[in-house]
């Protein structure tokens, strides 16, 4: 399949990393297109969970925000917030904690919270939400962005999210026992820690990418693994089965605003 | 014991300057009616508590009523950032406001706390997360038969709590279903809980025996307000207007614009005319 933007290539390149027994708690944007997409191809039977208490849900279209109907309409069933957190999520019952990121470094620790001094922000962003518990009780934690240089940085504002810290054995210092982020899926490449530093490591370039084009849009210096892939194309059943989500998506999106009532 | 009154009545009755007050409803069955109408009556130096602030805390806080926020996420769920709470955080307009910021669930297991009567809520949370550095109330304990340490928030009890819900029966009971979200824990949590519903029905003799029904004795008020979600939405009535949350996104960018908006769409206007702004979304639900 010839013909494909960067973002496809970032978000069927991260579906591909979920599995049919997965049971993946949704981030919101571009985790959720990923998971919705592994659904629709290869994992028909993955559990997603999104943090309004949506437990095995199966939009037809991409939900604008974590709580939209169709996410309870198509549940195996929906649990209040407390048992989510609790139960859930706490209790261990997640797989993969699938997350985005505003800045992110090397070692997978997320900042959503602010640009700047907490206090005193440049930009004050959304915060949290779910995510600082998610990135320590899922067993494990997939990312997904595209890259910039103000994305992706050597030193993040706020850790709103734990990855692994300052590197190494951190998380274990902390007494958190889960693996943290163990995929890194970029618009570029994919990214897997190094095992014994847990430096984000680029193990599979996507079609086209360079290494050049991987360090310019970087904020840190990138290491390159010493056998680095070729990510595979999108395949025509993965690249139209996005486009028809986003398609059906867009148009959810924007209808109810068109017949308004005076 | 229950009243069912006006929505202008249930607010002023309930809602008083200086309160700690949760509007509850995760994404779904959000109280915009009630916040409106607290608006429309000007209360000030609110404490204002909520998992996702969204559109109706941006409103409170764009038009000076919020002394303190309490939330998990500052954002416009989908879209971005709320605007007006942003200008407040960064640049104290139009006053400055404290903050107190949690993750959601720290916000989750200290509204369950104060629903149980507890002091605070224990939990495994906050591991590695910044925000202990800067919220004083997040705290730790350690587990006295395992050693493990653990996090500690202080329940939340507000003074009162609003939620908007499916139906209320003639005796005022109330039925939430769908994403129930917060909505049970932040009531029996409050000291006040003021419930607005869709509609009114006779009895709940049919329904299945396990949904999610408040007792009438655990409400202060009821108002019958249909749409008064939106744009939020309300499971089996109407779907989320999606476009609005879009479009909230440039009211808000601008404080002359955000001024306008709110003249036009709530002070000038009643509980009454939600009803028409759900027509659309009717058939969507």
């Amino acid at each position: 399949m010839s013909g494909f933007t960067p973002n496809e290539m970032m978000t069927i390149a991260a579906s591909r990393a979920l599995k049919n027994d997965d049971v993946c708690f949704v981030g919101i944007g571009a985790p959720s297109a990923a998971c919705n997409v592994a659904r629709l191809t290869h994992a028909p039977d993955i559990t997603l969970i999104y943090e309004s208490g949506t437990i095995g849900t199966a939009p037809d279209v991409l939900p604008l925000s974590i709580g939209d109907g169709e996410l309870c309409d198509t549940a195996v069933t929906t649990v209040s917030v407390p048992e989510m957190f609790r139960y859930w999520l706490q209790g261990g019952r997640i797989s993969i904690g699938f997350l985005g990121a505003a800045q992110l470094d090397k070692f997978g620790n997320i900042n959503t919270t602010v640009i700047g001094d907490y206090a005193h922000p440049k930009t004050r962003l959304p915060g949290g939400g779910g995510a600082p518990e998610i990135a320590t009780s899922s067993k494990e934690i997939y990312i997904t962005m595209a890259q910039s240089k103000r994305g992706m940085v050597e030193k993040i504002d706020f850790f709103t999210s734990f990855g692994h810290g300052d590197g190494g054995d951190h998380r274990q210092h902390l007494g958190i026992d889960t693996s943290g982020p163990t995929l890194l899926i970029t618009d570029l490449a994919i990214w897997k820690p190094d095992p014994v530093t847990k430096e984000f490591t680029v193990v599979s370039l996507h079609p086209g990418v360079t290494r050049q084009q991987v360090q310019e849009t970087c904020g840190w210096v990138v290491k390159f693994a010493d056998a680095l892939e070729e990510t595979p194309s999108p395949t025509t059943l993965e690249l139209t089965t996005l486009r028809d989500l986003q398609a059906r998506t867009k148009a959810a999106h924007e209808g109810s605003g068109k017949q308004k009532a005076a | 014991m229950v009243k069912f009154l006006p929505l202008n009545d249930a607010v002023a009755e309930n809602l008083h300057d200086g309160d700690a007050v949760a509007f509850e409803g995760f994404t779904h069955l959000i109280p915009t009616a009630a916040a409106h109408e607290a608006i429309r009556q000007g209360f000030r130096d609110l404490t204002l508590i909520r998992m996702t602030p969204d559109l109706i805390y941006d409103q409170m806080i764009g038009m000076g009523m919020a002394k303190k926020i309490i939330f998990s996420y500052v954002g416009n769920p989908g879209v971005g950032l709320l605007r007006r709470a942003r200008d407040a955080i960064e640049n104290s307009f139009p006053r400055a406001i404290e903050i107190e910021e949690h993750s959601h669930a720290g916000m989750a297991n200290a509204y369950e706390a104060g629903a149980a009567g507890l002091p605070c809520a224990v939990f495994r949370g906050y591991r590695g997360a910044g925000l202990v550095a800067v919220n004083p109330n997040i705290k730790s304990v350690t587990c006295p038969f395992t050693g493990e340490v653990l996090a500690a928030v202080p329940s939340i009890r507000p003074d009162v709590t609003f939620i908007h819900a499916q139906k209320a029966d003639k005796k005022g009971n109330v039925l939430v279903e769908g994403i129930v979200g917060i909505q049970k824990e932040a009531v029996l949590a409050a000291k006040r809980a003021v419930v607005t519903v869709e509609e009114l029905v006779d009895n709940f003799d049919d329904l299945h025996p396990n949904l999610t029904v408040l007792p009438r004795w655990t409400i202060a008020a009821i108002s019958v307000v249909p749409g008064g979600s939106h744009p939020s939405y309300t499971h089996g009535y109407y779907a989320r207007d999606n476009a609005a949350y879009l479009e909230w996104d440039e009211i808000a960018a601008d404080r002359e614009k955000f001024q306008a908006w709110m003249q036009a769409n709530v002070i000038e206007r009643t509980a009454d005319d939600f009803a028409a702004r759900v027509e659309h979304l009717r058939s969507a639900a």
